[in-house]
């Protein structure tokens, strides 16, 4: 016999199914008024220092048919690369957003402060990125991966080169189509599919 | 705030397959490729907090919150109450719990839900709450209602309240699903059985707290939820500043 360890065993996920939007977003799910202040309804305030950007995307399943009900949520750095709650970090950054596919079109919007860098664990600085994480009917398990911008530098950071196939580094690499405006397409499964982390 | 260090990697043998063919909607929407896995960085260590000041005095109480306490909901009257702890087995204190259902009949308060199943009046299905300094936590709801999804031919959901969780940091973050002890709906459930490990199932089976049950009142169901710990680094702090 051994001593026991008073480790436990995490709760283990379930998929959010159809409806996460009622608990989630509930005005989105045409039930507005529930709550005097809903969660995560922008990553930023009115002031945010640094530069207003809007990416744009769709959620693709393996068909290449966009989700209709997919929610994402994102948590990111403010533009000196400080989340909230750390010494320094902008008032007016909040760094976490809820938002939605659109139920009609599956298009989603994040509208927010573009990130600075990051440094990672031994000094290293991670480039300017936003970490997603995706839910939905279907979706086991919380999906995980991040945003990076093609108007950065992006060479150096330090979870893109853990990336063996150089190529699918661009499944996490939002493009620049307009001014502050980005676009940042994720693919479920199948040709393309975006990189997935569990870390 | 505090960086309080490395997330526990996840085992990911606890959790639910991604891809399941009984789970008819997961076969188009679950990653083909291996996930990358590395150690967490500052943005996965790292979470938004909710104060205390969110909350509002009936969100935890969905049998009065949607009238806003002027007429109650319809069912089975349950406490759901319990802690949420890490997997180093210590407290998660102020943390956003939020949780949604259907109501006493199977039907959600949902644009796209045209179940057949009456609407409630008085019953929203969402509410939320923040864990007190020890992680604990509760709501008083009515029992939700079984009901029937299109997947094969002849699927039930069991009785069951969705819940999310944050944590201290993005890592943690977790969605799942409370059932209730002795709903025989479990077993035939293909959204349940995506878990493949039976102990991890029962994890999620929220057994009768009769002593926490008010006479003439309500049933109390108690369901603890775990999440993701941090590794303990004493001998590692050189290694932090390499
Ligand atoms: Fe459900």
């Amino acid at each position: 016999m051994v001593q026991k360890l008073e480790a436990l065993v995490e709760t283990p996920s379930q998929t959010a199914g159809p409806y996460v939007h009622i608990g989630l977003m509930p005005t989105y799910a045409g039930n507005p008024g529930y709550y005097d202040q809903e969660v995560g309804t922008s990553p930023i305030a009115a002031g945010a220092k640094g530069e207003i950007i809007e990416i744009s995307g769709e959620v693709f399943d393996g068909t290449g048919w966009a989700l209709r009900d997919a929610l994402l949520e994102s948590w990111q750095a403010d533009a000196a690369g400080k989340f909230a709650g750390q010494e320094g970090a902008d008032p007016a950054v909040s760094g976490h957003c809820r938002f939605a596919a659109d139920a009609v079109s599956g298009e989603f919007t994040l509208r927010t402060v573009k990130p600075g860098a990051v440094p990672a664990r031994g000094g290293k600085m991670q480039a300017p990125h936003i970490c997603l994480w995706i839910v939905a009917r279907g979706i086991n398990i919380g999906l995980q991966t991040r945003i990076y911008f093609d108007d950065e530098d992006n060479s150096a950071d330090p979870v893109l080169a853990r990336i063996e196939q150089k190529p699918r580094i661009d499944t996490l690499i939002a493009r620049k189509v307009g001014d502050g405006k980005y676009r940042f397409d994720i693919r479920l499964q199948g040709d393309g599919e975006t990189v997935f982390f569990d870390m | 705030m505090t960086n309080l260090g490395p997330l526990i990697p996840r085992n990911r043998e606890i959790h639910p397959v991604a891809y399941d063919p009984d789970y008819k909607t997961s076969v188009a929407r679950s990653p083909r490729l291996p996930l990358i896995s590395m150690e967490s960085t500052p943005g996965e260590e790292t979470g938004p907090r909710f104060g205390h000041g969110l909350i509002g005095p009936l969100d935890n109480n969905l049998i009065l919150n949607w009238t806003g306490g002027k007429a109650p909901a319809v069912g089975e009257r349950v406490l759901m109450h319990g802690r949420v702890l890490d997997e180093n087995a210590r407290p998660v204190p102020n943390t956003l719990i939020e949780i949604w259902q259907a109501n006493a009949g199977g039907r959600y308060r949902h644009k796209k839900d045209g179940y057949l199943a009456p609407l409630d009046p008085n019953f929203g299905g969402c509410g939320r709450t923040i864990t007190d300094e020890n992680g604990y936590y509760e709501f008083l709801t009515v029992r939700p209602g079984a009901y029937p999804w299109p997947n094969r031919g002849n699927d039930w959901r069991p009785m069951h309240i969705h819940v999310s969780i944050f944590g201290n940091s993005f890592g943690q973050r977790l969605i799942s699903q409370m059932y209730f002890e002795g709903d025989p709906l479990i077993d035939r459930c293909p959204i349940a059985a995506t878990i493949k490990d039976r102990g991890q199932l029962e994890s999620l089976v929220a057994p009768l707290d009769i002593n926490r049950s008010r006479p003439l009142d309500f049933l109390a169901y108690k369901f603890d939820i775990v999440l993701r710990g941090r590794r303990q680094t004493m001998f590692e702090n050189k290694l932090e500043g390499m």
